[in-house]
């Protein structure tokens, strides 16, 4: 139904149960993903609003730009090769298949985890360029934003962790796909938002 | 794969076995919202105390010395804030959306049980933590609801240090149980409505609620970014809001920061909050209306479209609040346009409420009274928001005590009063006693005429060009002694509103040892609410089976019928029409358990 | 039923208590009659609105509710109903805001013959700057801000040098001439509004906002802080004096350029100390004051503070009925001929070595302590040393019993009430931080302890 026609449905006309409906869920799927989705859409938000001030702040005389250490191209390649292997483990999943799941599933998390580190390993490098979070605007945007990236990342490493744990004591994949597909929905979501991020903080 | 219904999944539904689990961690929707709404109330009570002692400095400068001007505006502060975000932003979607929205959607809980539960625990532990910023160093930040950098960290301004970083995390950790809760409502509403209940068959009340909680998670965000640079700038020294400036004499060391966007920042959440709790108290209010009226809603649809358009507009209207701030004046036209706006939509619900009431048969008790007292100062306050709206009579009026009239008019006062209708409304269902009518009524009498008493004058301080957040007037050339003459009144009569809530406890826990046994459904309501089979409803709200919707929740009076009103749940036997769906009990048992 | 006759007479009363209402905006004296003009638009299509909305409420509950017999009416929606609702409401709308929008477009439009001047706001003072002879301010900049450069002017740009700064919180305007103010903060958010000028506009730190209007009549008016900038909000005022353009002019010539200011000769602390003899009868060789002549102690004070005070005795804003001791000082003010002998003295003043004075007065500390830091700190500094930023005396090492003798006469309005007293008044608002004379000793004991 579309939601023109739903809202536009006028209730007291009709009794009884509709047209053979089975109106339960507005969405079709698991209600776990629809609150994820829409946890989604709140960490959007957040992010964008950041995204917003960030260019508010920009407009100001006293932003020097930063000049992004080239270490953040390699995270970039270990969060692609990340979800990569996420989605693997979530189209065998759906396959029903279990050949290779730990080695995708698990995997997926470790060069999340190598990511994160890269990312330590970046912020090292501009400590050590004596470009610090009070140093500039731009410089406590940067640390703020990634920061908060990581934050998240972590986050659905804790997920991923519990459903690893589960998965390597002999869990059924079956009851795991939900955690699975869930993960792999987050992890793209995570990974488009450093894409973004990063498009931003490097063309600025 | 839609949602299977809790009780259909055994393992799930978690059986509280012994007290502890029945009532303290519980994950009963039911038993969350009792405490949510216990514990919303309680710092309500804060805020309440805490507005008496401003009114008393207000009132009685000389007389009564009960708070110096920091204490002042600590109080000013921590009341506002308060009253906003822990009190009625809690009770609202916390406390009723908790009760309200598995019952309403025939569900047996919310879809995440554990989390609602956790929601609670993060809410009490965010109301704690606020709590405790009245018990260090300097006391709780005395920077005003707002927080405007640079001064919310400055010397000068109480609190400015522990107090103004307790805020802020209490802020953070409200926003994470708020998204705990509202990503239940939203999915709950979204997604276990029972069989039969279309979104169009929602009582507004749901729709109040499910659109409010919307706008929260949307919200909020703009709010927890907003305090997570502030707290880079007061503890790591960035300067994100913070431009170069001196502190008693000397320079600190921020540079070329922007207090402005800290401002858009904080509207962008500010204003969608004040409609955040707004909406849930429109819903509620519909629904006691046209309950009591024995008639349904009327425009059910206009009132759905308005809810949804009033919750759109709240994000484009956020600067309307800053017309005098220093941002960039053409702002004005936009914001001035849009915030008019805004009026076409709430006109509407105004009108449809008036018109529930046009030929209904009304019951005048004590929720009706409640609810009926909203629809008189929900205008007044409304119509004047648009003078501050209307952006060149912001000019003089912004900053002053018109301001203040205004918002309590229609924050401060009408939501108080759907609480209140909505309380006595719910609560035959909600401890199966009946409260004491005639101190209800003599409670709305004392809030209704004591609240009006207090804010009409307030508006006229406004017209004077009294400011806002002055802890004394001192001497001005402008504002005539009778003023204070004004504020006396105005604190006496506060006073006495304060007293009178004595009669709401008195009423509320006296009834529910000494109240008259209630009836499931003492109103003859047609939500399904009303139509549990125990009284108050158990864990698991249905019972067996969960209830199947026929119809739309407003069928009071329907023609022909002989009840003058038609449960939600009741099959279509008597007067069948001609678009009717003929309903097959078998086919539908065996869905049920798909 | 009462409900019914309750809202009704709500909404008689309220019109009643309108027109009967003494209490409207004040005066205008600014060109912004228009803004007074969609006030009364506005008033009166919400003023109707309510009047029809909340009659026909009370006409519903009185007229529907519930009897015997009675059945309600089963409608679930009107369309047409609510389109004309909608219709009639939107055309209520643009009726309130076409003039509103039309309004505006002239505020924010400055001519271009409007003069400017600068405002310039800090915790918790006004100060204010003209552009002297050359119609140009100077570059300034709240980095540059030191005690003898309070605007922070740039002392290489040339524009700067003819400034008039004024760092008093009275202005004066001259009438029928538009006027743009230029508003700058050094520290919070402040916010400049005269209510006779209808205009407000805050001002932000690190940027320049703006707002303007032509004062059409002569008087004086309060300006008014209205956005919380901190404790001392309430008490942060200033004035701004329309006058002809011939006295206006007048008054400009008077005031110091910044040039001036900056080039000031060194005041001769020999001359003061020569002068002094006579005050060392009451307030001790060393300015350390003596009890038992009612002298306080001097020691310790700036000069700022010290010339600010004797200006005042001399003219009579100190000194005044029912304060007893201060009214011996006026005549001794008054042999100090002119400004140059008082800033000499104030000088010689500042240059005595200051030894704690006896301490006189006992109270707990404890109390008084938190008093102080919760309230007085805000402009005398945790350690009460005072600082010229916020225009606030040293407290540190007064003599005890007069800091009580001030406190008291504070709170009884003998000081700081006096029209020409720039900045007494805020100690007036805050003085009753001390709920009477034994927290008062409990401040002046924890002063004690803080030297
Ligand atoms: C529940 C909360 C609530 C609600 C619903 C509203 C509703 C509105 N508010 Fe209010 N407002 C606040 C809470 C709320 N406000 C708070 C808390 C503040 C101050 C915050 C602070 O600074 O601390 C504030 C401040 C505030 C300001 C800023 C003032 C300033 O600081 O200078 C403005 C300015 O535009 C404004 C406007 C409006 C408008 C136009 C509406 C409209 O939505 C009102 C619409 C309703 C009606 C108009 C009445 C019904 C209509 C009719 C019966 C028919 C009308 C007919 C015609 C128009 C012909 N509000
Ligand atoms: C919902 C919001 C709410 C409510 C209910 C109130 C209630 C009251 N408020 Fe306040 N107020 C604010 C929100 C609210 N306020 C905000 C946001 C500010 C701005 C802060 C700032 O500037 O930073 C403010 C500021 C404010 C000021 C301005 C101070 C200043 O600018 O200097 C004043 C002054 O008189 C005042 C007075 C009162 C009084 C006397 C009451 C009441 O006592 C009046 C009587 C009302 C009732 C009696 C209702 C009682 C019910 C409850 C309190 C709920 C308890 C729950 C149950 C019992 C179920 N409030
Ligand atoms: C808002 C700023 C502000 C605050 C806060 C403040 N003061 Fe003052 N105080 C002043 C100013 C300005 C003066 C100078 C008044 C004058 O010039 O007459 C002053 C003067 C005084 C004097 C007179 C000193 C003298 O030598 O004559 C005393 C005593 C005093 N303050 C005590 C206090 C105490 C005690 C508190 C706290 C309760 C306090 N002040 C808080 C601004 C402030
Ligand atoms: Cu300056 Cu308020
Ligand atoms: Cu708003």
């Amino acid at each position: 139904m579309s939601l023109i026609k739903a809202l536009t449905e006028k209730p007291w006309e009709h009794k009884g149960v509709i047209g053979g409906l089975d109106p339960e869920g507005v969405f079709d799927t698991a209600s776990e993903k629809v609150a994820l989705v829409i946890f989604l859409v709140i960490a959007s938000v957040i992010f964008s609003m950041f995204t917003v001030s960030y260019y508010v702040r920009m407009e100001l005389p006293d932003w020097t730009p930063l000049s992004e250490p080239s270490q953040l191209w390699i995270n970039t390649g270990l969060l692609v090769i990340s979800s990569v292997l996420f989605q693997w483990a979530r189209s065998t999943v759906s396959a029903g298949k279990q050949k290779n799941i730990m080695t995708a599933f698990i995997g997926g998390g470790v060069f999340a985890i190598l990511f994160i580190a890269g990312q330590l390993l970046a912020w090292q490098d501009l400590q050590a360029a004596g470009h610090y979070v009070t140093s500039n605007p731009a410089n406590s945007f940067f640390y703020l934003l990634t920061g908060l990236h990581a934050l998240h990342l972590l986050g659905g490493l804790w997920v991923w962790s519990k459903s690893s744990i589960r998965l390597l004591s002999g869990g059924k994949t079956e009851d795991l796909r939900l955690s699975i597909e869930l993960c792999t929905l987050y992890w793209h979501f995570l990974l488009i938002v450093w894409l973004l991020m990063f498009a931003v903080l490097s063309n600025t | 794969m839609a949602y299977v219904p809790l009780a259909d999944q055994e393992q799930e539904l978690s059986h509280p076995h012994s007290w502890v689990t029945k009532y303290v961690w519980s994950q009963d929707h039911k038993v969350i919202a009792i405490q949510y709404g216990g514990t919303a109330i309680a710092v309500g009570l804060v805020a309440l105390v805490l507005s008496l002692l401003m009114r008393m400095q207000l009132g009685f400068p000389e007389s009564f010395d009960l708070i110096d001007p920091s204490s002042y505006y600590q109080s000013v502060t921590m009341h506002g804030m308060i009253m906003v975000v822990y009190l009625l932003t809690a009770l609202f979607l916390g406390g009723f959306g908790n009760y309200l929205i598995p019952l309403m959607c025939g569900a047996r809980d919310m879809v995440f049980p554990f989390l609602n539960m956790l929601s609670y625990w993060v809410y009490l532990l965010s109301v704690l933590i606020l709590m405790a910023s009245f018990f260090v160093g300097d006391g709780p930040t005395g920077a005003g609801w707002t927080l405007y950098p640079p001064q919310a960290s400055m010397a000068g301004t109480p609190g400015s240090d522990t107090g103004l970083v307790l805020m802020v995390a209490s802020l953070a950790v409200f926003i994470v149980a708020f998204t705990m809760g509202g990503l239940n409502y939203v999915t709950t509403v979204l997604q276990a409505r029972c069989r039969g209940l279309t979104m169009m068959r929602l009582p507004l009340t749901v729709w109040g609620i499910f659109v409010a909680t919307i706008l929260g998670l949307f919200a909020f965000p703009a709010l927890l970014v907003a305090a997570v640079m502030m707290l880079f700038d007061t503890l790591l020294g960035t300067s994100f809001f913070m431009p170069a400036i001196i502190e008693s004499g000397s320079p600190l060391d921020y540079n070329g920061g922007s207090p402005i966007l800290f401002q858009h920042l904080f509207w962008f959440f500010g204003h969608p909050e004040v409609y955040i709790v707004a909406l849930p108290a429109f819903g509620l209010v519909s629904d006691v209306l046209s309950t009591h009226a024995r008639k349904n809603i009327f425009g059910y649809r206009m009132m759905v479209w308005a809810i949804i358009a009033i919750g759109g507009l709240s994000f484009i209207v956020w600067a309307h609040h800053m017309y005098v701030s220093g941002m960039n004046p053409y702002f004005g036209f936009f914001f001035a346009t849009t915030t008019l706006i805004i009026a076409v939509p709430t006109a509407l619900k105004v009108y449809n409420w008036v018109l529930t009431l046009w030929e209904g048969d009304i019951r005048l008790n004590a929720p009706m009274y409640f609810a009926i007292g909203f629809i008189f100062t929900f205008i007044h306050g409304g119509l004047t928001g648009l003078f501050l709206g209307n952006v060149v009579i912001d000019l003089p009026l912004s900053d002053t005590y018109f301001v203040v009239a205004h918002f309590h008019m229609v924050m401060g006062v009408s939501p108080v009063l759907v609480l209140f209708a909505a309380l006595y409304h719910w609560y035959p269902k909600v401890t199966g006693r009946m409260f004491h009518e005639g101190m209800a009524k003599l409670h709305f009498w004392c809030t209704f005429l004591g609240t009006y008493a207090i804010y009409l004058p307030m508006h006229y301080l406004g017209f004077l060009g009294v400011p806002r957040r002055y802890y004394a007037l001192g001497t001005t050339d402008f504002i005539p002694e009778s003023a204070n003459d004004l504020n006396t009144t105005i604190t006496i009569a506060a006073l006495f509103v304060g007293a009178s809530q004595l009669l709401f406890f008195i009423n509320i826990f006296w009834s529910l040892r000494n109240g008259k046994k209630a009836d499931p459904n003492p109103w003859g309501s047609a939500s399904l609410e009303w139509q549990t089979p125990d009284t108050p409803p158990v864990h698991g709200n249905w019972g067996d089976e969960l209830p199947t919707v026929y119809r739309w929740p407003y069928d009071y009076s329907v023609p022909g019928a002989h009840q003058d009103f038609i449960p939600q749940n009741t099959p279509e036997s008597e007067e069948p029409t001609a678009d009717e769906v003929h309903f097959d009990p078998d086919q539908d048992a065996s869905k049920a358990n798909t | 039923m009462a409900l019914a006759v309750v809202i009704f007479l709500l909404v008689i009363g309220s019109i009643i208590f309108h027109f009967a209402s003494p209490w409207w905006f004040t005066d205008i004296a600014a060109e912004w009659g228009s803004i007074d003009f969609t006030i009364n638009v506005t008033f009166w299509v919400t003023g109707f609105v309510f009047i029809s909305v909340n009659l026909f409420l009370a006409y519903c509950v009185y007229k529907f509710r519930q009897k015997e017999g009675h059945k309600a009416v089963y409608e679930p929606e009107n369309h047409k109903l609510e389109v004309w609702l909608s219709a009639i409401t939107a055309l209520g709308v643009v009726a309130m805001l076409a003039p509103g929008l039309f309004v505006w477009a002239q505020i924010v439009t400055v001519p271009e013959d409007a003069t400017e001047y600068e405002v310039m706001g800090q915790q918790w003072q006004w100060a204010y700057r003209y552009p002297g002879a050359d119609g140009q301010l100077g570059y300034a900049d709240t980095q540059l801000v030191t005690e003898s450069n309070p605007f922070g002017i740039n002392v290489e740009d040339p524009r700067g040098q003819d400034d008039i700064v004024v760092a008093g919180p009275e202005m004066h305007l001259p009438i029928g001439q538009p006027v743009k103010a230029l508003l700058r903060s050094n520290d919070t958010l402040h916010n400049y509004t005269v209510p006779q000028f209808r205009v407000k506009m805050d001002l932000v730190p690190g940027m320049i906002s703006y707002l303007w209007f032509e004062p059409n009549k002569i008087g004086t008016y309060d300006i008014m802080c209205e956005e919380l900038c901190g404790i001392g909000h309430f008490a942060m005022r200033g004035s701004v004096v329309i006058d002809t353009q011939a006295d206006f002019d007048d008054w400009i010539a008077q005031q110091a350029t910044f040039a001036e200011t900056q080039s000031m000769a060194a005041p001769n602390i020999a001359a003061g100390r020569a002068q002094f003899t006579l005050c060392a009868s009451c307030h001790g060789a060393q300015g350390e004051g003596n009890q038992a002549l009612n002298g306080p102690k001097l020691a310790g004070q700036s000069a700022w503070y010290i010339e600010r005070q004797l200006k005042y005795f001399k003219e009579g804003v100190r000194g005044g009925e029912g304060d007893t001791n201060g009214q011996a000082m006026v005549p001794m003010a008054r042999t100090l001929a002119d400004d140059n002998a008082i800033r000499n003295m104030a000088a010689y003043i500042a240059s005595l070595p200051s030894t704690p004075a006896a301490n006189t007065v006992s109270g707990d500390i404890e109390n008084g302590g938190l008093i102080f830091d919760r309230n007085c700190a805000a402009c005398h500094l945790d350690n009460g040393k005072g600082t010229w930023y916020t225009d606030a005396p040293a407290l540190a090492g007064m003599s005890d019993w007069y800091f009580v003798t001030q406190i008291s006469n504070f709170r009884a309005g003998i000081r700081g009430l006096h029209e020409n007293d720039a900045y007494g008044e805020q100690m007036v608002g805050m003085s009753t931080a001390m709920s009477g004379i034994e927290e008062i000793e409990d401040v002046a004991a924890y002063i004690n302890t803080l030297r």
